[in-house]
């Protein structure tokens, strides 16, 4: 049923807070969609980290692609880049414990992209990532 | 591209910033600088005002965990108020609540940590 969904397709410059573009059509998607204000926000809340991953995953393609399908009951979002990869199960879940004492305070990402989600999945090579994030309506 | 700004001022022994605008890691280097500027006159109870930053990113609250911890060295403390509900849904998933106080007002925000 993929292909009978209607999708909005952004590319994004490598540029500073050029996530904000894609906060900007989250908000429109959400609108059509009637979501709610508040999962509105979470949904641009997660597609800001997810940016900011995509971006610093990116090396030198200079581009992430992001991916609103929407389907009658649930959005999906993928946010693709063409960096090197990534192994999330070496990302370690963070603790507020140990990152007040740490000199590494970020790291977030991941955590807040799973909590604000309903499901999140990441295929990952040497060739790039996906994260598909999805909310129900 | 998008601008920040911060304004400052204090109440008696606590530093009120209010800021202005996405708070990425940009901001939050602006909100520590500010922080740290008056912690060398010997300030230490800061309160923010985000009511006008109602888009966060991890890397910009990151670096307010940077400044619980300067303050934790000064026995000091750090609040906010007027967060939206995603802001503040954002740093409790970050556990800065654990940490920091949120508040539902200026006066009540004040009236505690004075």
């Amino acid at each position: 049923m993929k292909g009978s969904s209607p999708v909005v397709e952004l590319t994004l410059p490598v540029l500073p807070d050029m996530e904000l573009a894609a906060t900007k059509t989250a908000e429109v998607v959400a609108k059509h969609m009637d979501l709610s204000d508040e999962k509105s926000a979470e949904i641009s809340m997660a597609l800001i980290e997810a940016c900011i991953n995509a971006f610093e995953h990116s090396g030198t393609n200079k581009k992430i692609e992001i991916h609103f399908r929407i389907k009658e009951d649930v959005l999906e979002i993928q946010v693709t880049d063409r960096g090197k990869g990534f192994d999330e199960s070496k990302v370690n879940i963070p603790k507020i414990e140990e990152k007040i004492v740490s000199d590494r305070k970020r790291g977030w990402g991941l955590q807040l992209i799973k909590e604000l989600m309903d499901s999140v999945e990441f295929e990952s090579s040497t060739e790039g990532t996906t994260v598909t994030m999805t909310k129900k309506k | 591209m998008s601008d920040f700004s911060i304004d400052v001022k204090e109440e008696g022994d606590v530093v009120i910033i209010s800021t202005d605008g996405y708070l990425n890691n940009v901001g939050g280097e602006k909100i520590a600088e500010a922080c740290y500027e008056k912690i060398e006159t010997g300030k230490k109870h800061f309160l923010l005002n985000l009511e006008k930053s109602t888009v966060v990113n991890s890397i910009g609250v990151s670096i307010l965990i940077e400044i619980i911890e300067k303050l934790q060295d000064h026995d000091g403390k750090l609040g906010y108020f007027n967060l939206a509900p995603i802001v503040e849904k954002t740093f409790s998933i970050m556990g800065l609540t654990k940490y920091s106080t949120i508040f539902t007002s200026e006066g009540e925000a004040i009236a505690e940590m004075s």
